[in-house]
């Protein structure tokens, strides 16, 4: 994720000026939103002030969900924070445990927290907060930049979701965060939030993966029970199916992750980052499919590569803006670049994870990640997996995308079998294979 | 791999080839994620043929699906062309259609290696006595067979290409067709020429890295198959490296591929 996630044109460690004016539009627009939020929420449960004087981001609460799934059968439900269930904190009647979630491996700062019954296990998210940091269209996010934003919006993400959820702070049993995989700084910027929140509250810290954390919001969201799970983001490409203990890869990407190559791919075509590079990718492909232009495809085994394509498609996108002609002696347009990118790279997403399939005589898959967002990806998932006989599961943007309540439910589930992190111990690394997890809690 | 089943034939239309008139109907042998592979006769009903077909798949975009399919049939029925043409004991390719999707190669009566390994292996001992009686029985007909597959992956690597999925499930024992040994007996087992099977994922390469990632995948998959032969596999590379000239190279390499495994560490 590192690598590949620093802005092309923006390569000086400094804000250009651009950049700086782009942020004061955005902080302008964001208080004026925030302002008319803030009219709506209840007095109780005010927002505070942001105390760093930090203008990189715009505020995006995303939590009033509606409880429409893409998927079958949804075993969690969800309360807004207008019901919270019960207030009372006495020990002795615990009924449920609560965990908080801090997550911050790329450019999305999130906190969530959930409950757990303790006798049926039933989960139930109380909030979901989530803060994106958007760099201006045609550069990425840089790390530095990044952890600036995390570290200032932490202290508001982090009040605003005990607000939303409505629980008071004696009720939470453990603080998650995230341990990586992930981008150096922003992991650590998060981590130290989590380790103030531990001390303040005294709490104990529970350091979790962060595809664990993906693997297992989906599989409590959806119900899917033991599925091959393609998990596709900006940082991570992996084919994954559960055997004793481990979440074990079957296949990944050998070079950069999908997510990474879509994303670099919005830089050259200088489409915005806003809400996300792969989502804009998405609505420009609508429009294509008048021709699919030629791209390397490449497989091999349950593996594949997703760097070569990239070149090609910058290649095929500077012919564009030369105005040269596609194969078929038409001119082709940054739609049809989109529809083929599409096309070609979740042809070869489908390919791996049906190879696992076959391997492991499953049935259902699974897609989280940002990536798994994809209507079309899901849809060509699905198509395969039909003919298989067998189901595609997959969430929507909320557990989807980085989240703290997915850090808050594997968290939760871990400490549940006597997990936990020693505040000497709660450190973050940026290489941390899914396989490397124990797994107690499944069997 | 699905295992055939006369549902399983149902299950699927057949390439358009299998439906004509035919005396020999096709049976449906394995399928796999990429294809399906049909035992029937081509030309003549006494001579029996693998079609290998893969089907269109309905997810790709059909230029894509096209493109790819053409290109791997091709890929295949290349590889296995020169391997026959330089000697290495492969299935010959009798007819090809990249544009439909199929391909005819001979069909090799015979057992996996795989099975005739466990056969020979027999039922894990259980008792001292058993474990005893396994460590005194009398390995070298399982050697030679070890030497044999060494030198046949040596012999498919002296060519140029490269098997790509190398386990004892892709390679047939053809047995010999002048048999002295008495029959029932265990060297019998074990005894024929060593056939490499399904090119799939093979590719023209002769890089040390590539031959050294094939013998480790050979390796692991060997140790999983058959733990209790895991000791001989030492053979297997003896035999390898005496079968062509660069053989030294590509085991020196084997050694790095070993250390790192074959996946590289999370780069987050």
């Amino acid at each position: 994720m590192s690598t590949g996630t620093v802005g092309r044109k923006s390569t000086s460690r400094y804000f250009p000026p651009s950049f700086l004016k782009y942020f004061k539009r955005k902080l302008k627009w964001s208080l004026k939103k925030e302002a008319q939020s803030s009219a709506v929420t209840p007095p109780s449960a005010p927002v505070p002030p942001l105390s760093t004087g930090s203008s990189l981001t715009k505020i995006e609460v995303k939590n009033k969900h509606n409880n429409s799934f893409t998927t079958t059968t949804p075993r969690t439900h969800f309360d807004t924070a207008d019901s919270p269930k019960m207030t009372s904190s006495n020990p002795s009647q615990k009924k449920r445990r609560i965990a908080l979630g801090c997550e911050g491996s790329a450019n999305k700062l999130g906190i969530g927290i959930i409950s757990h019954d303790i006798t049926t296990g039933e989960a139930t998210v109380l909030s979901n907060i989530r803060d994106t940091f958007v760099s201006p269209p045609g550069t990425g996010f840089l790390p530095k930049d990044t952890a600036a934003h995390h570290r200032a919006f932490f202290v508001r993400v982090a009040k605003t979701a005990l607000s939303t959820a409505g629980i008071p702070i004696s009720e939470i049993d453990c603080i998650c965060y995230t341990k990586g995989p992930g981008m150096g700084a922003p992991l650590t910027s998060v981590a130290i939030g989590a380790r103030t929140l531990s001390l303040l509250w005294n709490k104990p810290l529970v350091g979790v993966n962060h595809c664990v954390g993906h693997i297992e919001m989906g599989r409590t969201i959806t119900g899917a029970d033991n599925p091959v799970v393609l998990y596709v983001s900006g940082g991570n490409t992996q084919v994954i199916a559960y055997a004793e203990q481990r979440y074990r890869i079957f296949g990944e990407a050998l070079d950069i992750a999908v997510g990474n190559c879509l994303d670099r791919f919005a830089r050259t075509l200088e489409i915005s980052n806003d809400p996300a590079p792969g989502y804009n990718i998405e609505q420009l492909a609508k429009q294509g499919g008048r021709i699919l232009l030629d791209l390397p495809y490449a497989v091999k085994g349950m593996d594949c590569s997703f760097s070569g394509i990239l070149t090609r498609a910058d290649e095929l996108a500077l012919m564009m803006k030369q105005g040269k002609k596609g194969p078929d002696g038409e001119p082709f347009t940054p739609a049809d670049l989109c529809f083929s990118l599409q096309e070609t790279i979740f042809a070869m997403l489908v390919e791996i994870t049906e190879r696992a399939m076959a391997h492991v005589g499953s049935n259902q898959v699974l897609i989280v990640g940002g990536v798994g967002c994809n209507e079309r990806l899901q849809e060509m998932m699905g198509a395969m997996a039909a003919e298989r006989g067998g189901s595609v599961y997959a969430t929507d943007e909320r557990f989807c995308i980085d989240n703290g309540i997915m850090i808050a439910h594997a968290g939760l589930l871990a400490y549940e079998t006597g997990f936990e992190t020693p505040l000497e111990e709660s450190t973050c690394t940026q290489r941390f294979r899914t396989d490397e997890v124990f797994v107690k809690w499944r069997d | 791999m699905a295992v055939s089943s006369p549902e399983g034939q149902g299950q699927f239309p057949l390439p358009k080839i299998l439906t004509y008139p035919s005396s020999t109907p096709p049976t449906l042998i394995t399928q796999g994620a990429e294809g399906r592979v049909y035992k029937t006769t081509h030309l003549d009903p006494s001579r029996p043929c693998i079609l290998k077909y893969r089907p269109p798949k309905p997810y790709r975009h059909a230029i894509l699906d096209a493109r790819l399919t053409k290109e791997r049939i091709t890929a295949e029925a290349h590889v296995l062309a020169r391997c026959a043409r330089e000697g290495v004991p492969v299935p010959a390719v009798y007819a090809t259609d990249p544009r439909a999707g199929w391909m005819m190669i001979e069909y090799i009566d015979g057992v996996p290696v795989r099975q005739a390994i466990n056969e020979f292996l027999g039922k894990r001992p259980e008792t001292d006595q058993e474990k005893v009686a396994a460590e005194e029985t009398d390995n070298v007909p399982l050697i030679e067979l070890l030497r044999r597959i060494g030198a046949t992956v040596g012999g498919l690597h002296g060519t140029g290409n490269v098997h790509g999925d190398l386990t004892t499930s892709n390679m047939m024992l053809r047995p010999f067709s002048t048999t002295i040994a008495a029959e029932g007996s265990k060297a019998r087992m074990v005894e024929g020429d060593v056939v490499l099977i399904d090119f799939g994922l093979a590719t023209q390469s002769s890089s040390e890295e590539d031959r050294a990632v094939d013998l480790y995948v050979l390796e692991r998959a060997f140790a999983s198959t058959h733990p209790r032969a895991e000791k001989l596999f030492q053979h297997v590379l003896d035999a390898y490296e005496k079968s062509f000239k660069k053989a030294g190279a590509a085991l020196a390499k084997l050694e790095d591929v070993r250390r790192r495994g074959r996946k590289k560490s999370m780069l987050g």
